[in-house]
């Protein structure tokens, strides 16, 4: 049985066609489809409804301590307001899921968590908790609506003073408002485009989706879905999780090596992956040169050997060709390596290319 | 949904238009919205055989790939190769969109009509 987000009548009535996802019933599209969606977070502003991720206090004494052990990131030079992404590995340095922490205050850290992996986060959390901490799961206290896209600033700037606005990304003014309506505002997203995410009361989703679709009509802000949202991280060359790790991947097989700090004194996953040493397998951007649209879960060929398989893959609307990410043996992903894919039953060729595919010129 | 006069359909979602022998063959309206944004098309050759319910093209969205079945058997006599160049024209004007024209038919499945087809559709969404 999927679970309804808070904003569920308002994508039906939206025109929004829903599917089952994480758990919950949302919109993989509206009215006015995935390419459209997508251009308009490029060009304007997108409006997402991504209540279905999940949210975990962290607060006690020894908070930040368990959080150090339990995460492989840095949190100890955070100021308040600051959000930090990390990993969190299992023992054998496999990634149980990856996230965002904020630290609202000394002690009083909330975490954003994937809404597939929310339970077995959570009880990841209590397993392996010490000392003075309580983690919460709030998830369901919880919306988040993601304003996403070039004209998102100037949307939420209509509705909400300058200094409520955070200044720098990966920052969050907690305790504030937008419209009237309390929430966090924080300067993050998924679709390598300027923007923020704001979480706030469920009762209070409705309200604030409609109001800022109405004060964003004139800067073409439009309702997108969950399959924009996959092509928009994509083309950002975003991981995702289930896609470009899973309990197996590494993050440092998969790339995400900055937001592992090997200097810290400890964290779960570290004996392993220093036993592990240098990555064998890598994650690769491939641009297809060929005829035809790579997926998942497709091997990747050099002169005929198996080198990989493909982790995500589609068409993308902005670049306007097909592309992917795969993991592969580090030994070919050298920018320009000449690849061949097998998509059903027919080789595709692709070249490998300089991720992420898609940035955003400031 | 739109459909058109004069058309035949298949339950897979395939129109076909009959003239002289020749079946011209594409993807109806419901297909084309259920399918999203298309992004990329798959064609026989001219000369191949095609045989019914068996596939002979495949479409992909930016979300998915789907076959497209033959309703009939035959040999292909003209691909409609501007699709490959440009296959939202699919999304656009799908009874316009013809993916391949079939001759020498030996064999064809029960296709319905337009009304016979709407009554279908609407069975499958219940």
């Amino acid at each position: 049985m999927e679970l309804k987000t808070p904003l569920y009548e308002a994508h039906v009535k939206a025109g929004g066609k829903i599917v089952p996802f994480g758990g919950y019933l949302l919109p993989v599209q509206y009215g006015a489809g995935v390419i459209k969606e997508h251009m308009a977070v490029r060009t304007q502003a997108g409006l997402f409804d991504v209540s279905h991720m999940g949210e975990i206090l962290c607060e006690g004494k020894d908070a930040l301590a368990n959080l150090q052990m339990i995460l492989t990131n840095n949190f100890d030079n955070m100021v308040d307001g600051q959000a930090r992404y990390s990993p969190m590995c299992n023992e054998n340095g496999g990634t149980v899921d990856d996230l965002i922490v904020y630290k609202k205050a000394d002690e009083h850290y909330f975490i954003v968590v994937n809404a597939a992996n929310k339970d077995k986060d959570y009880q990841w959390m209590l397993n392996h908790q010490f000392g003075e901490v309580t983690f919460t799961d709030v998830s369901e206290q919880y919306a988040q609506l993601a304003l996403q896209g070039p004209k998102a600033m100037e949307i939420l700037k209509k509705l909400t003073a300058e200094e409520n606005i955070p200044k720098k990304y990966y920052h969050a003014v907690f305790d504030t408002e937008v419209a009237g309506i309390p929430c966090i505002i924080s300067k993050t997203g998924y679709t390598g485009e300027d923007g923020v995410e704001l979480y706030l009361d469920s009762s209070q989703a409705e309200k604030m989706w409609d109001v800022l679709l109405e004060n964003g009509k004139e800067e073409g802000l439009i309702p997108c879905g969950l399959g924009a949202r996959d092509t928009l991280r994509m083309e950002a060359a975003m991981p995702l999780y289930g896609h470009e790790m899973d309990d197996e991947v590494t993050p440092l097989e998969t790339g995400l090596g900055f937001a592992v700090k090997m200097a810290k004194e400890d964290f779960i996953g570290k004996a392993a992956l220093e036993e592990k040493g240098e990555p064998k397998i890598k994650r690769i951007g491939l641009k297809v040169t060929g005829r035809g649209i790579i997926r998942e879960h497709q091997d990747v060929f050099v002169d005929g050997q198996k080198i990989g398989h493909t982790t995500s893959g589609t068409h993308c609307p902005y670049l306007g060709y097909p592309i992917a990410m795969a993991l592969v043996d580090a030994a070919y992903t050298e920018v320009g390596t000449k690849v061949s894919v097998e998509v059903r039953g027919r080789q595709v060729e692709a070249e490998v290319v300089a991720l992420p595919f898609y940035k955003r010129s400031k | 949904m739109e459909l058109r006069e004069g058309l035949l359909y298949s339950k897979s979602h395939e129109w076909v238009k009959e003239e002289d022998g020749v079946a011209i063959i594409g993807l109806t309206d419901f297909a084309q919205s259920e399918l999203g944004d298309l992004v990329f098309v798959n064609l026989p050759e001219e000369g191949d055989e095609v045989t019914v319910g068996e596939a002979f093209a495949d479409v992909e969205s930016v979300k998915a790939v789907s076959d497209v079945y033959s309703p009939v058997s035959g040999t292909v006599s003209e691909v409609n190769e501007e699709l490959l160049d440009a296959p939202e024209s699919i999304n656009e004007a799908p009874y316009d969109a013809w993916f391949v024209k079939v001759t020498d038919i030996t064999d064809k499945e029960e296709l319905l009509t337009a009304e016979e087809y709407q009554a279908f559709v609407e069975s499958e969404q219940e």
